[in-house]
């Protein structure tokens, strides 16, 4: 059956309390979840109390701060801090965001901050991605044709071509919207999720591909493309304002127009 | 335990190439639905409290018996389809996921068809 609980070693229990220094101006509590594979109990949330007034505005500008200053055991992904490059996704408030695109003053009160949803966790706030990654080369996300390019430029595509592909190409597989699909969460394995199946949309709408049947055969499926119920949580969670919940429907209108 | 590559994993049996002719009878039948469920509905109300002559005559009229036959075909048709998507989505072990989705399907036939040979009966013999 779906998981409805957590697993009696996943519960989370309370942690540390990492107190604002003193004379800090504007304190503000971040709970982060904490899981270190190299100790035994279950994973922990520690309060950490930071000044926000020595601290930049975003989420990220704070975990950083915490691992400079005051726990450097404190593990997360990041790298570009202005939200192209997707490391640093993860579940702040509640919601599936990047912390580099947060602002710490949207958070009502405490601010909590846990890995993304239903992801095996490597540590602390780093869950492991393999399978996205490995369902991401499922769909062969590259251009495929039979007829070679043209010797002297590279393939054509009109102006209305090339804006079937807005809204699709922006995506920077951070998975936040693959990790908030209850869908996803109970039949990860089977189901692509939001994520791989923006991607898959990405190729099927390009004009240059020719490989557009085999890309929907191979997601005519139950469990790969129809497990999409239109929930949106993935539409509303992203932070780069994408809607894969359409991009899935553009899909299933190609299945059903094909056939008609 | 497990030591297959998540690649191995994810692609697994392959696509099963269907899912697109359940989810465009889901469609139909939820479309259909729509206007015979007004249809019903104006119906009863018509004739709430009417004795039992009326109600006959009403549904032995060829167009009423038609409808109520495909009304009962569209709801337990489309209710099929949906619970075959709940039990997918929440029964993971394969054996119970096949006792579930048998056991539902019979469920739902037998009521299809306990509920046609109603409509058949009334307005067809009377009783």
């Amino acid at each position: 059956m779906a998981e409805f609980a957590l697993p009696a070693n996943s519960k989370v229990q309370p942690g540390r309390n990492h107190p604002a220094p003193q004379g800090a101006k504007t304190p503000r509590r971040f709970n982060i979840y904490r899981y270190n594979p190299d100790e035994t109990g279950n994973p922990r949330l520690d309060a950490f109390d930071i000044d926000l007034a020595d601290c930049g505005p975003m989420v990220l500008d704070a975990l950083i701060k915490i691992k400079n200053e005051v726990d450097s055991t404190l593990t997360f992904r990041r790298s570009c801090r202005e939200g192209i490059c997707g490391s640093c996704a993860m579940n702040i408030d509640g919601h599936n965001t990047l912390a580099c695109l947060k602002p710490i003053e949207d958070v009502k009160g405490e601010v909590k901050i846990y890995p993304l949803p239903h992801m095996p966790v490597v540590k602390d706030l780093v869950p492991d991605l393999s399978v996205p990654y490995a369902q991401l080369t499922s769909i062969q996300p590259w251009l495929q044709t039979e007829t070679p390019p043209p010797p002297d430029r590279e393939r054509l595509q009109s102006p209305e071509e090339r804006a079937k592909l807005d809204g699709l190409w922006e995506c920077i597989l951070c998975f936040c919207c693959q990790t908030s699909c209850p869908s996803y969460w109970w039949n990860g394995e089977r189901y692509l999720g939001p994520a791989i199946l923006l991607q898959a949309a990405r190729w099927i709408h390009d004009s240059r591909d020719e490989a557009t049947g085999e890309r929907l055969d191979a997601l005519e499926d139950p469990f790969r493309l129809y497990r999409c119920h239109t929930i949106m949580n993935c539409t509303s969670t992203c932070p780069k304002g994408l809607n894969p919940a359409k991009a899935i429907g553009s899909i299933k209108e190609k299945m059903v127009e094909r056939r008609l | 335990m497990a030591l297959r590559s998540p690649l191995g994993r994810v692609r697994g049996l392959g696509s099963a190439k269907e899912g697109v002719e359940h989810f465009w009878q889901q469609r139909i039948t939820a479309l259909g639905l729509v206007p015979l469920t007004v249809w019903f509905v104006i119906s009863v109300i018509s004739l709430a409290g009417a004795d039992y002559a009326t109600w006959k005559t009403w549904i032995g009229h060829p167009g009423n018996t038609a409808l109520m036959l495909i009304l009962i075909g569209f709801v337990f048709h489309h209710g099929q389809l949906g619970l075959q998507v709940v039990i997918e989505d929440y029964v993971h072990g394969e054996g119970a996921k096949l006792a579930w989705l048998l056991t539902m399907k019979f469920a739902t036939l037998i009521l299809a068809v306990f509920a046609a040979l109603s409509v058949l009966r009334v307005a067809l013999a009377g009783g």
